[in-house]
């Protein structure tokens, strides 16, 4: 860390260096969970939601963009969004494994994203009132998009869980299958903390309760419930994923590396 | 893009209602010799109305069997850029399904019965889209050569007789056209950037290029359907004469992308002033809408697969909707 961006070139060179990995987890977290989403375009229940899912989809995207965009500049080293993208391996990814897990069912979709997206604007709405101007306005943007994105889980969450037997099953069985990776959002460490210290990041051990509280308020009212598990998967903040991540990269990176120093 | 309204040579199966002049209304006669809209509350002759709902229908078929080949290669666009780009696209082509089936709707014709049609096979969709997407350039081919193909046919459709498709039509156009620069753009990349790129985006055009010629139907010789529609203000000109107009506008463009459009019969005829090509095998096009092209039976399954797999999604929406109006009828008025 040798080149330090004149609008805060009082940070030591650790504190840029963690500012980097930050920005890089909330992007691999969008970026991630864009790929995964972007699964259901030309694949959903009904045309509406080809559209819906696909603008989400796209707002992650968008997201991930400026967050790897700006992880890239803070680092020094001449990385662009897409050679972050594409050329970093599996181990090097930094997303929360909540985002990567398999596409799954509508109802898994669902589950997930009304968990994601409580989440998301719990933080976008806190990190908006950072001390780095970049974060602060790209969590301003965010939230905004994240907002709608709360809504549309939580209206599909009350239609499924108090719609049809089936329906409702099968919200259980995403929950389920969701619930062992929902802890390790609200993890802290000690460059998190550091940051939130600072006034830069926002310590996602403060996001737990208002996020499961929003969650179970919706979860209630559709006539579900939390599941309850003591089952805890994590490590993708080190860079530890599940066996699908590997496939979902391998897809997403393989055509920028067969011809590299191409532009495309 | 489009829907193909059009059937092979001997085939029976087409429903389109024919019934004699006399039977038109005089007011609705009136509306299309004085070229004005005809509106969903307007009289119209019954074989109008279903012919106007099958070619919409197609229309919008095509657009959301259209998602797929480019749908194909979203999680595999090389840059995050071009993924968006992508994803955008493959969201409008939703899009215009969407307004299309309500363009449907304003006739009397309901989504899910046009949806049944499609997946029943009773309708069709453009057979264009039964052709593969093999490479990231297919991206560009499809935007520049199938998007413009459909920008060509679709520009006239702006002003047919029947409002509402008319007025899709005139934000459907906006939006392909959008889709043809991002093709053109793609190729232009490719073509100008390494060897193996360059390699790949000829290998493209020289796929795509006839499929896109005859996404305008058939010779005029051979159209049955389109004597009907002009008169009724639905076509506004020929399928030759659109074929021509998109083979002109195209010859410059492939030039400027320095790529070969693959017709060693393709030069340019001072006389007629337009350019000359060479006869367009039609027995592909007409197998490959017979349903025997590359990808006429994974495009239908994966559409099945999707409608059957959200069936209990509709199902729970419906349900929901139910037990929230019966919840609001059980509640005291306020």
């Amino acid at each position: 860390m040798t080149e330090l961006s004149a609008s805060s070139g009082h940070l030591s060179d650790s504190a840029h260096a963690d500012k980097s990995v930050y920005a890089l987890r909330l992007g691999d977290d969008a970026l991630i969970y864009a790929q995964r989403l972007a699964e259901w375009i030309a694949s959903a229940p009904q045309l509406e939601e080809d559209v819906a899912l696909g603008n989400i989809a796209l707002d992650q995207l968008g997201q991930a963009r400026s967050l790897l965009r700006y992880a890239g500049a803070v680092e020094g080293a001449g990385r662009d969004e897409d050679a972050l993208a594409y050329f970093r391996d599996e181990r090097d990814f930094l997303n929360a494994q909540i985002f990567e897990l398999a596409r799954g069912d509508f109802g898994f979709t669902i589950a997930r994203m009304l968990v994601v997206s409580a989440y998301q604007w719990e933080l976008y709405s806190r990190l908006q009132a950072s001390t780095d101007e970049t974060l602060a306005a790209v969590a301003a943007k965010a939230v905004k998009e994240v907002d709608y994105h709360r809504d549309h889980a939580t209206q599909w969450t009350l239609r499924l869980g108090d719609g049809t037997d089936e329906s409702h099953a099968r919200m259980l069985a995403g929950l389920d299958l969701l619930w062992p990776y929902v802890p390790e959002l609200f993890e802290t460490d000690e460059l998190v903390t550091t940051l939130a210290t600072d006034g830069i990041a926002v310590d996602p051990a403060a996001l737990e309760a208002p996020t499961l509280a929003y969650v179970d308020a919706v979860l209630t009212e559709a006539t579900l419930t939390r599941p309850v598990t003591e089952v805890r998967h994590t490590g993708g903040r080190r860079g530890l994923h599940t066996e699908q991540m590997g496939f979902l990269l391998a897809e997403m990176q393989h055509l920028a590396r067969s011809d590299p120093g191409a532009r495309w | 893009m489009y829907g193909s309204d059009f059937t092979p040579p001997g085939d029976t199966s087409d429903d389109t209602p024919r019934i004699e002049a006399t039977d038109l209304d005089a007011q609705f006669q009136a509306i299309i010799d004085s070229d004005g809209k005809i509106e969903p509350r307007d009289a119209m002759p019954e074989a109008y109305r279903k012919g106007l709902i099958r070619q919409i229908a197609q229309h919008a078929h095509s657009e959301i069997i259209g998602m797929q080949p480019e749908g194909n290669w979203i999680s595999r666009a090389p840059s995050l850029c071009r993924k968006a780009i992508l994803m955008a696209k493959v969201q409008d082509e939703a899009g215009h399904g969407l307004y299309l089936y309500a363009a449907a709707e304003t006739l009397g014709a309901d989504r899910a019965d046009l949806l049944d049609l499609l997946h029943s096979g009773r309708q069709k969709y453009s057979s264009i889209f039964n052709y593969p997407t093999l490479t990231w350039a297919d991206m560009g081919a499809i935007g520049w050569l199938v998007d413009g193909a459909a920008i060509v046919n679709q520009v006239p459709l702006c002003r047919c007789s029947y409002g509402p498709y008319a007025r899709a039509m005139v934000r459907v156009c906006k939006e392909e056209s959008f889709h043809q620069r991002q093709g053109f753009e793609i190729l232009n990349t490719l073509s100008h950037g390494t060897t193996a790129q360059h390699a790949m985006a000829q290998d493209a055009v020289n796929r795509w290029w006839w499929p896109s010629l005859m996404m305008f139907g058939p010779p005029d010789d051979a159209s049955p359907n389109s004597a009907q529609s002009m008169a009724w203000g639905i076509k506004r000109f020929s399928n030759d004469d659109l074929r021509q107009r998109f083979v002109d506008m195209t010859v410059p463009q492939a030039e400027a992308l320095g790529l070969r459009l693959p017709d060693p019969g393709l030069r340019w005829n001072e006389e007629r002033g337009h350019h000359d090509f060479s006869p367009i095998d039609f027995t592909e096009l007409f197998e490959v809408i017979k349903g025997n092209g590359p990808c006429n039976k994974s495009r239908m399954e994966h559409r099945r697969g999707a409608h059957e797999e959200g069936a209990w999604v509709r199902e729970a929406a419906a349900a929901y909707a139910d037990k929230a109006a019966a919840r609001a009828a059980e509640a005291p008025a306020a």
